[in-house]
């Protein structure tokens, strides 16, 4: 077996030239144009060699360099934006000119089949897998960070008066959410001694009952703690579906613009803004 | 004419997918900001139920044209467990979840014709109409 991956991998070293032409011309038929469009040939050039060099690494590297190697491989091309699907289909039509262009000048002589399978299964199958793994971990690690910037992004309280604090509440709110919603509010107001919250939903794409509800339950909430709640950047549209989807909203103050509540709020707690005369 | 799309309702945030489908082919029918709320509030409401109680599902949203009427027509189906009483899920402020039971009841104002179909055990399938008038 050593033997056998040691001969293919010489082979590929001896021919890499032209195996990567066949393979590059097969990969140009099956994908669209299009992808060998946009990539600089450069680009392309590059990645096929080192794409070949992996491909011999694999068959002749300690497991721990060769890992090494697929994983820098692999963290490339998912920076160049190639699709694993593509990338897979490179692995298996690499797989493909080799044999056939072994199979042309009989290098393997005689057809043992089963070791050819033996070998085909031992090489490109646990290729297959760690590029699999690599995506994944890529896309896995993209989700994450892209979990912790909503989290950051979701529902802070921002102390605008003395006693009057906003939470501008921006795109979808999923239960996940909204239980951040309802923390941040309720710490935030024993924190910043806040009378009035204002709830911006400005931003928010849809009022549906889900979303009536958390927000309904944050009010209560708020009371509980000794603050009053008030409802605001209700959009015109927003409104009606409201109306017709018949949420109660009576124990709510609301008002359309951020801007108008501020004013409201400061009026609930004795005050307001007077322009000033110089 | 009878375009159609789908989206499968596994996760919450399909539920996301399949209003901003709507929404986009509301606009594409021709609805203004009023009636695309409306409609993709509906959707919202059918896709959670399905999330909720079916555990898994599907939206399908159709372009229809009724007499020369141009329209949308949302049909959301599981094979969940069905509903055993119709009549009462229809009512507002009925609740089996702990919300606010303003769900079904709610999608009925929304929209201009709304269907259940269910059977115990074997699933539902609502449909809802809205026309552009």
């Amino acid at each position: 077996m050593e033997t056998m991956n040691k001969r293919i991998a010489t082979y590929i070293n001896d021919n890499i030239d032209e195996i990567l032409k066949n393979w590059r011309i097969k990969m140009e038929e099956e994908e669209d144009d299009r992808f060998f469009q946009i990539m600089s040939n450069n680009i392309i050039d590059n990645t096929v060699r080192e794409f070949g060099e992996l491909m011999v690494s694999s068959l002749t590297e300690e497991s721990s360099t060769y890992t090494a190697k697929l994983n820098e491989f692999s963290v490339q091309v998912v920076r160049y934006g190639w699709s694993i699907s593509f990338v897979l289909k490179a692995l298996t039509n690499f797989t493909e000119v080799v044999y056939e262009k072994m199979d042309e000048i009989e290098y393997l002589n005689e057809g043992d089949f089963q070791t050819h399978k033996e070998i085909l299964t031992n090489w490109i199958t646990p290729l297959n897998h760690s590029i699999v793994d690599a995506y994944s971990v890529v896309w896995e690690k993209t989700v994450s960070l892209q979990k912790i910037a909503l989290q950051e992004l979701s529902a802070s309280l921002i102390p605008v008066f003395e006693k009057i604090s906003v939470m501008p509440l921006v795109g979808t709110i999923d239960t996940e959410r909204a239980k951040l919603i309802m923390e941040n509010l309720l710490q935030g107001v024993v924190k910043h001694r806040a009378e009035v919250v204002l709830l911006d939903i400005t931003g928010v794409p849809v009022v549906d009952t889900m979303v009536a509800h958390h927000i309904i339950q944050a009010a209560d909430a708020v009371r509980l703690v000794g603050a009053k709640c008030m409802l605001v950047g209700i959009r015109p549209e927003i409104a009606q579906t409201i109306v017709t989807l018949g949420i109660n909203l009576n124990d709510f103050t609301t008002t359309s613009t951020l801007q108008k509540g501020v004013e409201q709020a400061l009026a609930m707690t004795n005050r307001a803004i007077v322009e000033v005369n110089a | 004419m009878n375009l159609r799309s789908s989206v499968d309702i596994i996760t919450e945030w399909d539920i996301v997918a399949a209003r901003q489908l709507g929404r986009n082919e509301a606009k594409d029918v021709g609805f203004g900001t009023v009636d695309q709320a409306r409609i993709t509030t509906a959707i919202s409401e059918l896709a959670r139920n399905i999330y909720l109680y079916a555990g898994k599902g599907k939206i399908e949203i159709r372009q229809i044209t009724e007499g020369n009427l141009r329209g949308l027509l949302v049909i959301a189906s599981d094979k969940g467990p069905g509903i055993p009483d119709v009549r009462k899920v229809m009512e507002d402020g009925y609740t089996t979840s702990g919300g606010l039971g303003a769900g079904l009841p709610g999608v009925k104002r929304l929209m201009d014709d709304f269907k259940i179909e269910t059977v115990l055990g074997e699933g539902t399938t609502i449909s809802a109409t809205k026309l552009l008038r």
